[in-house]
């Protein structure tokens, strides 16, 4: 279901920490149709959570700053609002779930009340309607003994448990968006599947749209309608879930894909990506990716723009699509 | 949460009749004899002889001790040697004196310290904190004698707003106590409030960098109720510790301050009696103050309980 004015319309994102030049993250753009998922993958401090934040007017600033691009939620510009008008969207017509939950709600107050005054604030209900609303909240997402649960204080309940509550706090003003960093990656690999299920059990619900950060290719095969591959700060890859998964283009794409330990008979060792990513401060000028790749040309030194490879399918990378790339010249420094 | 208040006053009781052995124990080993001091010029030996009697000097020194914390446990703290009160009587009149000066050093500091703590912290970098600290800062460098000098020079002097002097009991006049004591109140609680201000701001600061701090925000919530209910909430730990150690030091009586506004408070009489060897008196009013300390310890640990309530699990 494709409607013409997504519901999230990300363009030119960029995101700067005082006292580095390159960009955290470098003019990302994406966007999200009512009821999707998008999964944003990439590894530890390759601005996914960044973006997350600045979506939601989080980012710490200073020293973080948003240096440019629009985010159009329902037609507004979240990047432009004012803190009264951000304070009646979020937690309302867009929600957050964090990664960590086990600091993530407040250890001083009771669960329903943390519930139920994101209920008051946007609502305008009463104590006893909001707190009635927490109550549904926390049975929808399966906590048992939910009334009990109300007045209990989350040092009382297992991670497992706390990220329902968070689910059921970003969730309980029927958000249309909703945004989850890493939500499972604190929690233990049996809980973790059991999370995600219920996530999309409430999602096909409620028919919220949700922005998914991971770096767990499994939570993306999962979990996602569309990709988005970001690397250091940029978004390398993006396109529907099954394209990036039968045909990722971008090398680093290809690499996290064959890093991916699978089933079955296989002899050869885990695949890794050779090198690290660079610095933020060291950012080399064109491809952030080329001193890692095995394709890499003199082009490179250029920033590789986000171009289709068909299909709906972007890739950054002069090299794309691969069939028709150059044979990859022997890798030196 | 009962239980827990037992548990400490039960606690607390050994800690009682230890402070009770070093006060006692600290008063024998103090130079100078109090007989000396009371017999006068002459020292006629039977008159010094008799008064040893009279006060039960000459019984072992463990006999002595025993014979105080009995009359003690009875409200007996024995009779000052100078005044020839009993002592309960004296600290039962000055002690309101105090309590009173204090509670309202106390009001002035935490309204003061702790909203501009929060606000420092939360304009943390920023002109606002800038002035906040130095605002603190110098209530710490300002001596509290000159601050009452300077004050009692401009209110009542110059302006003649407040008096000078002139305590009146507040079950006599209300109004008039009040004002008496708004000055010395205020010289008390600037100071106590700069150190409040920057245990509050460093609190804060620790809070406001917290996950659920952006949880809080992640809903939406107005800024006023992310700092109060979802942060200060949790920095009052450290301020409430503060808070009970300042306002025992209060109790413990604010010698300068009492002296310059001629209040007849804990602070002259502590240092009265112990100019003049007064031990019963020194004794007494140390036992109080230590007792006064332990229960607003008491009352700290009781308040950590609510505000924590990871502290309630078993």
């Amino acid at each position: 279901m494709k409607s013409d004015t997504p519901l999230l319309d990300v363009r030119d994102l960029s995101i700067r920490v005082a006292g580095v030049k390159p960009l955290l993250v470098d003019g990302i753009s994406f966007a999200l149709d009512p009821g999707q998922t998008l999964c944003i993958v990439g590894e530890s401090g390759c601005g996914k959570s960044l973006t997350s934040l600045a979506l939601m007017g989080l980012l710490q600033t200073p020293p973080l700053s948003i240096t440019g691009g629009t985010a159009r939620f329902a037609g507004r510009d979240l990047l432009t609002m004012t803190r009264q008008e951000l304070g009646h969207v979020r937690g309302d017509r867009m929600a957050m779930i964090f990664q960590e939950p086990m600091s993530s709600l407040n250890p001083a107050l009771k669960i329903g009340e943390q519930i139920a005054e994101a209920v008051r604030r946007h609502k305008g209900v009463g104590r006893d309607a909001a707190r009635a609303r927490a109550l549904q909240m926390l049975e929808r997402v399966r906590i048992p003994a939910a009334a009990r649960r109300l007045d209990a204080y989350p040092h009382e309940l297992s991670g497992g448990m706390r990220q329902r509550v968070m689910i059921a706090m970003a969730l309980a003003n029927d958000p249309e968006l909703l945004i989850a960093d890493e939500p499972t990656t604190a929690l233990d690999v049996t809980i973790q599947a059991q999370i995600l299920d219920l996530m999309r059990e409430l999602q096909a619900e409620t028919g919220a749209a949700m922005i998914l950060i991971t770096h767990d290719l499994g939570v993306v095969a999962e979990m996602a309608d569309q990709v988005a591959v970001m690397y250091a700060g940029r978004i390398v890859e993006k396109g529907p879930v099954a394209q990036i998964f039968d045909d990722p283009q971008h090398p680093y794409t290809i690499g996290l894909m064959s890093s991916m330990p699978s089933l079955g008979a296989r002899a050869d060792r885990l695949v890794t990506i050779p090198g690290v990513v660079p610095q933020a401060a060291d950012m080399p000028a064109g491809c952030r990716f080329a001193s890692r790749c095995p394709f890499r040309s003199g082009i490179c030194d250029t920033v590789p723009p986000l171009s289709s490879v068909g299909n709906g399918h972007d890739v950054a990378c002069f090299h794309a699509p691969l069939e028709q790339a150059p044979r990859p010249k022997a890798v030196s420094a | 949460m009962l239980a827990f208040l037992g548990r400490r006053i039960l606690i607390a009781i050994p800690t009682i009749l230890l402070i009770s052995v070093f006060v006692f124990g600290m008063q024998k080993m103090l130079p100078g004899d109090p007989v000396l001091a009371m017999a006068g010029e002459e020292r006629d030996p039977q008159v010094i002889e008799f008064l040893r009697e009279k006060y039960r000097l000459n019984d072992p020194i463990p006999v002595q001790y025993f014979t105080w914390v009995g009359n003690a446990l009875q409200g007996d703290l024995g009779i000052s040697l100078r005044t020839q009160q009993p002592v309960t009587e004296l600290i039962a009149e000055k002690l309101p004196v105090t309590v009173q000066l204090a509670v309202m050093a106390l009001i002035i500091a935490l309204v003061i310290g702790i909203p501009a703590g929060v606000l420092s912290a939360y304009k943390k970098g920023t002109w606002v904190d800038w002035l906040a600290n130095l605002i603190a800062l110098s209530g710490l460098s300002i001596p509290n004698f000159w601050l009452g000098i300077m004050l009692i020079l401009l209110v009542s002097v110059n302006l003649g707003w407040l008096p000078a002097s002139g305590y009146r009991p507040l079950t006599d006049d209300p109004l008039q106590s009040i004002l008496t004591m708004l000055m010395p109140a205020f010289v008390l609680g600037t100071g106590l409030a700069a150190t409040l201000m920057r245990h509050t701001r460093s609190a804060m600061l620790g809070v406001l960098r917290s996950d659920y701090v952006r949880t809080a925000r992640a809903k939406g919530l107005s800024e006023q109720v992310v700092l109060v209910k979802h942060a200060l909430r949790n920095a009052l730990v450290p301020i409430v510790t503060v808070t009970t150690l300042l306002f025992g030091e209060l109790l413990a009586g604010a010698v300068l301050t009492e002296q310059i506004f001629t209040i007849p408070g804990f602070g002259k009489l502590i240092v009265d009696a112990v100019f003049n060897r007064d031990y019963a008196v020194v004794q007494g009013i140390v036992l109080c103050t230590g007792i006064a300390f332990i229960a607003m310890n008491i009352l700290a640990d009781a308040a950590y309980r609510v505000l924590n309530p990871r502290m309630n699990e078993k």
